[in-house]
């Protein structure tokens, strides 16, 4: 259970754009008959993409009516998943993963230099508003430790150069090369490959 | 080491691409519907015979749970899940298969839908994930235009539809049952279990739930045969896992190995030893951040399977090794465990919530040196209050680290958190009961 804080400026209206209710009618086709309200999670996310990465009240209240569900329904799921932002986020999300794996390498470096450039606290925009940062829980991605997600990429293998660097980009509003900044191939041990080498330039 | 060849995961750091032809190269969906053909009970007899235990964490022996699912389709349809809510702090194997070995999962799937009379598949993928998830609907996308699954799939005769249902960040979702409730659109919280989800799961009908390792090894072992599997690991921990390392070791990487393998091998051979060499090492946590850690004198002995790691006090699950050395701050680091599960508990059962917010505190607080003596005891106490209390394996998972650093370093903890409260109270008081008894012992104690 996280705690959310809600944005009080909220929007007065909402309604799916065409791409949206495209892709909405594709995902309720996944489920049974008579399931719909399965959809509910797939929706808050469309809903977030098309609203800049936020969710107000006005899109939770919308998609209850476009489920059918009680409005408190979609409320609850909104607020129980950490992964639904319910105020401005900016442009770019910055997620930082400080559980213990990422700790122990190093995360928290990363999280000053996001402090240092972004803001001084975490969920708060930055200066020109097009960035804000937070800690999260487990990206599942320990053995690239210490990494950070920004939006839906992956940056790996980090040090503080690194990501002053990844940092500097996003708020200028370029998007960086995701992937290990070591120069790794994806899960492999750097340098100390001792399986399926045979494969290795197959 | 585990010879290349019995290795399943050829594709694991994707020297040979993750599309249909190249995994068709690999022997992906070569002869599946020749599998399907020897029948339901041969295929479920052979993962019987192969000893395979589910790779998610419990390790429930996989043949057996899919022999639970009815025989026939009743009025209720059947269904199939997999559970990739990888989201367990120090594992990331199945993000791996996910990128690199779709077809691995997607052809394991057919067969255990088929397996236990399903037609339709959910992929339960943590919202993380989405790039892997694109990965991966494009192999979805790539098998229904070869015809391998959809109608008639793969030329079995049996329809097949898989669907990915992206999760949101919730880790409790990793438990079958709060999975299933969030497929359903509600709140990520565990049922009561029984009914278990194999007769009453997805929307009320028979439902198996599989993690996305145990699938996806399925074809494999099919192919190559039980006896193959089995001859791999020890008695009852059979064939290949794969195990992340990661921490402090010089390498840190994914790889799949035999069961059995010592974990002092898995260190020193493929992820280059601790970081300051064998002597730095000051605990190795070896399942996944709910296992309890092992101290340095276990860690240089054990082999890594489900049993040994059990008869010390602690257990494979999901085989994410995370390895501390000496620079580390041991008790910090699993006051950050415990910050994990308060944030990840989802608030359905009062010890749980309670709990697992009281452990951080008092943990943050020993990491300062600003808990007295005799919380050390009380924190202990607080684990076994948890400990069997709650609906789901959460509690568990959230008292057993604490319990492990209290095993191994209580010597630790105490050095550093050496003295009476300031305040010195009756200490007959017992913290668990109704404010208004304490109020009135205390009353009686003053007069």
């Amino acid at each position: 259970m996280s705690l959310k804080k809600i944005s009080k400026d909220q929007p007065e209206k909402f309604e799916f754009d065409q791409q949206s209710l495209e892709s909405a009618k594709k995902i309720l086709s996944n489920y049974p008959k008579g399931k719909e309200k399965s959809a509910v999670m797939a929706l808050l996310y469309i809903a977030q993409r098309q609203n800049n990465n936020w969710i107000p009240l006005s899109a939770i209240k919308y998609i209850a009516k476009f489920l059918n569900m009680p409005y408190i329904k979609v409320y609850e799921v909104a607020t129980f998943y950490s992964m639904y932002n319910l105020s401005p986020v900016g442009n770019f999300h910055v997620q930082i993963c400080t559980t213990t794996p990422c700790m122990i390498r190093g995360a928290y470096k990363i999280v000053d230099v996001c402090k240092k450039k972004i803001s001084e606290k975490e969920n708060v925009l930055s200066e020109n508003g097009n960035c804000s940062w937070t800690e999260v829980e487990c990206l599942g991605a320990c053995i690239n430790a210490p990494m950070m997600q920004i939006n839906n990429d992956y940056y790996e293998d980090l040090d503080i150069k690194q990501s002053e660097k990844i940092i500097d980009e996003v708020l200028m509003g370029k998007k960086p090369k995701p992937g290990s900044y070591r120069g790794r191939i994806n899960s492999e041990p750097e340098n100390n490959r001792k399986t399926l080498l045979d494969l290795k330039n197959a | 080491m585990l010879r290349d060849e019995d290795r399943i995961f050829k594709n694991l750091y994707n020297d040979l691409g993750a599309d249909l032809n190249s995994s068709k190269k690999r022997g992906d969906w070569t002869n599946t519907k020749d599998l399907c053909e020897k029948g339901r009970d041969w295929i479920i007899d052979e993962i019987k015979k192969s000893e395979l235990r589910g790779r998610g964490g419990a390790g429930f022996p996989t043949g057996l749970k899919w022999s639970f699912a009815p025989k026939e389709v009743g009025s209720r349809p059947h269904y199939l899940v997999i559970n990739a809510d990888e989201s367990e702090p120090g594992t990331c194997k199945d993000r791996d298969i996910l990128r690199f070995e779709p077809h691995k999962l997607l052809e394991g799937c057919l067969i255990a839908a088929y397996a236990v009379n399903s037609h339709k598949c959910y992929i339960y993928l943590r919202g993380e994930y989405y790039n892997e998830g694109v990965e991966l609907q494009k192999a979805i996308d790539e098998a229904y235009k070869d015809n391998l699954i959809g109608k008639n799939a793969s030329g079995t005769g049996w329809d097949l539809d898989i669907y990915i249902h992206y999760g949101a960040g919730a880790y409790i979702c990793g438990e079958e049952t709060a999975l299933l409730e969030s497929i359903e659109g509600n709140k990520g919280q565990p049922r009561l279990k029984p009914p278990f989800p194999a007769l009453v799961g997805l929307y009320g009908c028979p439902t198996i739930v599989n993690n996305v390792e145990t699938v996806s090894v399925v074809p494999t072992i099919l192919r190559k045969g039980s006896k193959w599997f089995a001859s791999l690991g020890k008695p009852k921990n059979t064939g290949t896992k794969i195990f992340c390392i990661s921490g402090n070791v010089n390498k840190p990487c994914n790889v799949e190995e035999e069961m059995g393998i010592p974990l002092k091998d898995l260190i020193d051979t493929h992820a280059g030893g601790v970081v300051g060499g064998w002597e730095n090492l000051q605990a190795v946590i070896p399942g996944g951040s709910s296992m309890p850690l092992l101290n340095k004198e276990i860690s240089e002995k054990i082999t890594m399977d489900f049993d040994s790691l059990v008869e010390n006090k602690s257990g494979l699950g999901t085989a994410g090794i995370v390895v501390i050395n000496k620079d580390q701050d041991i008790i910090k680091c699993f006051a950050r465990i415990a910050r994990f599960y308060k944030h990840e508990s989802c608030g359905q059962c009062t010890p749980c919530r309670e709990g697992s917010g009281w452990m951080w505190r008092i943990l943050e607080r020993m990491a300062k040196g600003e808990a007295s003596r005799e919380e050390v005891e009380m924190l202990f106490d607080v684990t076994k209050q948890i400990e069997g209390h709650t609906i789901c394996a959460f509690g568990e998972g959230s008292a057993w680290p604490v319990q492990g650093l209290l095993r191994n370093f209580k010597k630790e903890i105490i050095k550093r958190n050496n003295f009476d409260p300031l305040i010195k109270s009756n200490k007959d008081i017992p913290y668990l009961v109704d404010q208004h008894l304490l109020e009135k012992d205390n009353a009686q104690n003053k007069s």
